[in-house]
């Protein structure tokens, strides 16, 4: 019936239109972080409500959201940009006005039928707006376009520190401020802005809230409250120390399987790898991650446009940024705050806007010669 | 000014963010540095320490209590052993609303008023984190109903728990003793001895008697389970056990038929008992009556039944035996009579005159017989006790010669017996009475005041043990030993026995003509003196020696009519050894207010005798000789 001599051309049409506009570097760079966070996810919860398929399907949405997007071409993209960050913004008031209250945090809009948190939108939303805006303003780049950019992202940081969830504001705002970085903010500014960073700390300290204080004082001495604040961090770090050099065997840590180590399958995910994978393993991991940064670096290298280069730079900080902070947090160096591992926690919001973003970054990278032409 | 030209040149643009790329990216790998360094911190140079860390939260160490020995008279019938039982318990800083909590148990399991009550105590000697019962004893039928609600119940569990047991109740319980829940006072002596990682997870210790003298034979050695736990602190598995040891078990002198034929032949009387086997100083019976059931105590009593034992008049709390003290009466004159011989002031055949009376300065002495004994040599002295005979001897001893004489034989000093807590007695003495009294008009010595010792009255005071191992010790022609109720110590592992050597105190240095002198006098008693009624056809020959001690001061009794009457009567005393020629047996009998000695001590000591030596049991009170009279 079939004609055998036909089915090799059909494969390599599918297999061509499989990967039109995907980088096959930074996809099988993924695809080894996400084989470690699926061994890890269901390390830290089969003897509990096993997460692994769940995970697994994320990952699998996640994967045909960055598909569609990596064939989007950068200047349709540059279009979402204002909409985008307009309906963002107006979700964040609105959650400010109306919002869902849990464990004393306003993060939460209800659509009825489904809950969102808007503050994730802009984790894109923000970048593609400031991205877009010094675009357009390339050529006539002047010091009031900072100020401007500034306060296009000072709105929406502030509506999400008020919620409060200093986490995401810290990634939304680092994210904003690698656009502007990347698109040629003055040296001599970053230095004056540094000062001022410095000298307002204390004012921050006194603006903050009282749970935020006491994990800033937690990390420096975790055992002054060894059942209450300082439990995440003391457990999770007697996870990664008794992992020792080569670990414990995957499936075989015991903080993760007799339940010492809290939020184990989310953001403590990476003191289940390290305790179960030892340093061996978190160096792995880490050279992982460094091949994902350094990929992103070289497509925004690459990138012929401002806003293509300013996005691409951003998104790769950005995932630069989530793994030291978590990992950072996870080992006892900086605050706790909620932020998941990329590709190794479980969450399918994470899952999809990680994606997005390197879904952004493969439609960069393969759709530059169109550009150029 | 920078800031004010266009900032992007096309041409150098791309140089310029390239170079930001680069500094990026050396960031990044600082960043990434640092947190190796910091993993390599954690897990190479750290690791240990991390690792002990790891384990320490994963394994516990569970302690399992070790079964308590188990307490067996001399004929092995069992005095003090373990059951074990479900209990009900609740860990108060786990529960919630603690009434609350136990409202709702109540619907489940049978929870009484006075289980409450007796909760509340517990909860106030206690600490929150412990598990109290709140029942105990549950049927098996009550754990599966709570079994089927355990959900909506956390800090409620039942568990399986050895109990204590007398399973003859109040017999010998003021020797046996009782344990009870441990206080803080008992944790502070198992600290001071160094016990306290034996005693994790035991809640139970020796109060008192046998029980809390031989704690640390009884406890045995605490087992330990090695258990993984999870972070909620339930046990995973069981890693390791170390078995424990348990308690030795002990093997007394005591003969509970003896015993309990002698606490019957007080009948609802108060008193003490106390036999000896002369030979070794092996208690056979120790008697306090009234007395209480040691099962009442182990759980924590309940405060109406402690009220009841606290506040009877009669005292059944109190170990008349080891902390009653009586001045002896009578009881004392074969010891004075002795001391007479030993130090030469009489001679068996001495005699004296005896009008009824004998006059000291201005003070007149009284016999009990109106007109008196007549002329009285030794032997008749202890046979009809004639009073008049001791004032005389005590006058020319001198109290000091007496006292120094009444020390050999333990009179006012503690018997060493293995119970804590006797009381020492009084041994009148010039010193002593220095010591006792504080102003200087009260601390001399007057001659007369030694007149009265002579016939064991005055300030002499001595408790039934101490008569009791006098007793044997004459008994035993001067050699005494150390009273004791532990024979053996049986390992619990080995079953090895460790015999309790007799231990001999001392031998006092007696001439055997002079013991053979007041042996035969203290038989003469039974045969046709004091004590002939009340041994009237025994199928052995006894020695014994009746008494009767004034109850001098009423004061402060509260006035009671009909008791009142009761309470004015003399003690009755009766101390004896049997067979004559080669004392088995040696005893003290007190009956507080039992009027004279041969009246109703004596035949207490008739029963004793009777079933100890010919195996006949009585199963009753002894009888009460109204007739008898001290000069019989």
């Amino acid at each position: 019936m079939h004609d055998p001599i036909r089915l090799p051309a059909v494969f390599f049409r599918l297999r061509a239109r499989l990967l039109a506009h995907i980088d096959v570097p930074l996809l099988l760079i993924v695809l080894a972080l996400m084989l470690c966070g699926l061994a890890t996810v269901y390390s830290a919860t089969y003897d509990g409500n096993n997460r692994v398929f769940a995970q697994f399907l994320n990952m699998g949405l996640g994967l045909a959201v960055m598909w569609a997007v990596a064939q989007i071409p950068p200047q349709k993209l540059m279009r979402l940009a204002v909409p985008l960050y307009v309906i963002g913004v107006v979700l964040l008031l609105l959650v400010f006005l109306v919002g869902i209250r849990v464990n004393g945090a306003q993060r939460w809009l209800s659509l009825g039928f489904v809950r969102i948190q808007p503050s994730e939108i802009l984790k894109l939303a923000l970048p593609l707006m400031l991205a877009w805006y010094f675009h357009k303003h390339e050529a006539t780049l002047k010091a009031r376009h900072f100020v401007a950019a500034a306060l296009l992202m000072l709105v929406p940081l502030a509506l999400i520190a008020k919620q409060p969830d200093l986490g995401t504001a810290i990634l939304v705002g680092a994210a904003g401020f690698y656009v502007i970085f990347f698109s040629g903010l003055p040296w001599k500014a970053i230095g004056v802005m540094t000062l001022i960073a410095g000298a307002a700390a204390p004012l921050l300290w006194s603006h903050l809230h009282d749970y935020q204080r006491k994990r800033i004082l937690t990390l420096i001495d975790p055992t002054a409250d060894p059942l209450g604040a300082g439990y995440h961090i003391i457990q999770s770090t007697i996870a990664i120390g008794s992992g020792g050099a080569v670990g414990k065997g995957w499936l075989n840590g015991t903080q993760t399987h007799l339940e010492f180590i809290p939020e184990r399958h989310t953001d403590f995910i990476f003191a289940v790898f390290s305790e179960e994978w030892g340093l061996l393993g978190n160096a792995v991991l880490l050279f992982l991650y460094t091949l994902l940064i350094a990929r992103g670096m070289m497509i925004a290298g690459n990138a012929p446009t401002l806003f293509s280069r300013a996005m691409a730079g951003s998104i790769t900080l950005s995932f630069f940024t989530y793994i030291f902070v978590n990992m950072g947090m996870v080992s006892g160096i900086l605050p706790v705050v909620g932020v998941p591992l990329p590709f190794l926690s479980y969450g399918g919001t994470a899952i999809v806007i990680l994606c997005l973003a390197l879904g952004v970054l493969m439609s960069i990278q393969t759709h530059r010669m169109l550009v150029k032409k | 000014m920078s800031l004010r030209r266009p900032l992007v040149n096309a041409s150098d643009n791309n140089d310029r963010f390239r170079f930001r790329l680069a500094v990026s990216m050396a960031l990044v790998l600082l960043a990434f540095a640092i947190l190796l360094a910091r993993f390599v911190h954690l897990q190479v140079i750290q690791h240990d320490y991390y690792s002990t860390r790891a384990e320490n939260n994963r394994i516990s160490l569970a302690p399992i209590v070790p079964n308590r020995g188990v307490i067996v008279d001399r004929n092995g019938v069992v005095m003090a052993r373990n059951y074990s039982a479900f209990t009900l318990e609740i860990t108060p800083s786990k529960v919630g609303d603690l009434e609350a909590t136990i409202d709702e148990l109540s619907q489940l399991v049978d929870i009484q008023p006075k289980d409450r009550k007796r909760f509340r105590k517990l909860l106030e000697e206690s600490k929150t984190f412990e598990s109290l019962p709140i029942r105990t004893r549950l049927s098996d039928e009550e754990v599966a109903r709570f079994a089927a609600n355990r959900y909506r119940f956390p800090g409620v569990e039942v568990q399986a728990r050895l109990f204590r047991q007398y399973p003859l109740g109040a017999v010998a319980s003021h020797a046996i003793g009782y344990i009870g829940r441990i206080n803080k006072r008992d944790l502070e002596w198992i600290t001071e001895n160094e016990q306290l990682a034996n005693y994790k997870g035991a809640d139970h210790i020796g109060k008192i008697g046998l029980e809390q003298k031989y704690e640390f034979v009884l406890h045995g050695q605490s087992g330990y389970e090695q258990v993984e736990v999870d972070a909620g602190g339930r046990v995973v598995r069981s890693l390791s056990r170390t078995s424990p040891v348990d308690g030795n078990n002990l093997t007394l002198t005591l003969d509970t038929g003896l015993q309990e034929i002698a606490e019957k032949a007080f009948g609802n009387r108060r008193g003490a008992l106390v036999a000896i086997e002369p030979a070794t100083g092996g208690i056979l019976a120790l008697v306090s009556t009234p007395t209480y059931d040691p099962n009442l105590f182990i759980d924590g009593i309940r405060t109406d039944d402690w009220e009841q034992l606290n506040n009877s008049p009669d005292k059944p709390m109190m170990n008349r035996a080891l902390n009653g003290v009586y001045p002896p009466g009578s009881t004392f004159k074969p010891f004075m009579a002795l001391a007479a011989l030993e130090t030469g002031k009489r001679t068996a055949g001495q005699a004296i005159f005896d009008p009824g009376y004998f006059n000291f300065g201005t003070h007149q002495f009284r016999d009990d017989k109106k007109g008196g004994h007549g002329v009285v040599d030794m032997y008749k002295s202890i046979v009809e006790s004639c009073d008049t005979y001791y004032y005389m001897l005590a006058n020319d001893m001198g109290i000091e010669s007496i006292a120094r004489f009444m020390d050999q034989f333990g009179f006012g000093s503690r018997t060493g017996i293995d119970i804590e807590g006797e009381s020492v007695g009084v041994l009148p003495s010039p010193e002593w009475k220095k010591r006792r009294f504080k102003r200087p008009e009260q601390q001399k010595w007057f001659a007369g005041d030694t007149v009265s010792i002579g016939i064991g009255q005055g300030y002499n005071a001595y408790t039934p043990l101490q008569l009791a191992q006098a007793t044997a010790t004459l008994a035993n022609d001067g050699v005494m030993y150390r009273p004791h109720l532990v024979r053996h110590i049986t390992d619990s592992r080995t079953g090895e026995k460790t015999l309790i050597e007799p231990q001999p105190l001392r031998t006092i240095p007696l001439k055997p003509q002079h013991i053979a002198t007041i042996k035969r006098a203290m038989v003469g008693v039974v045969k046709e003196g004091t004590g002939a009624r009340a041994f009237a056809g025994a199928a052995y020959e006894s020695g014994g020696k009746t008494g009767t001690a004034q109850v001098f001061s009423l004061k402060g009794e509260k006035y009671e009519a009909g008791r009142i009457r009761e309470r004015l009567r003399d003690h009755a005393l009766y101390v004896a050894f049997a067979p004559a020629d080669q004392p088995k047996i040696a005893l003290a009998v007190l009956v507080e207010n039992g009027g004279f000695g041969a009246q109703s001590a004596a035949p207490i000591a008739r029963l004793v005798f009777d079933y100890y030596l010919l195996g006949k049991a009585p199963n009753g009170p002894a009888p009460e000789d109204a007739s008898a009279t001290e000069e019989e």
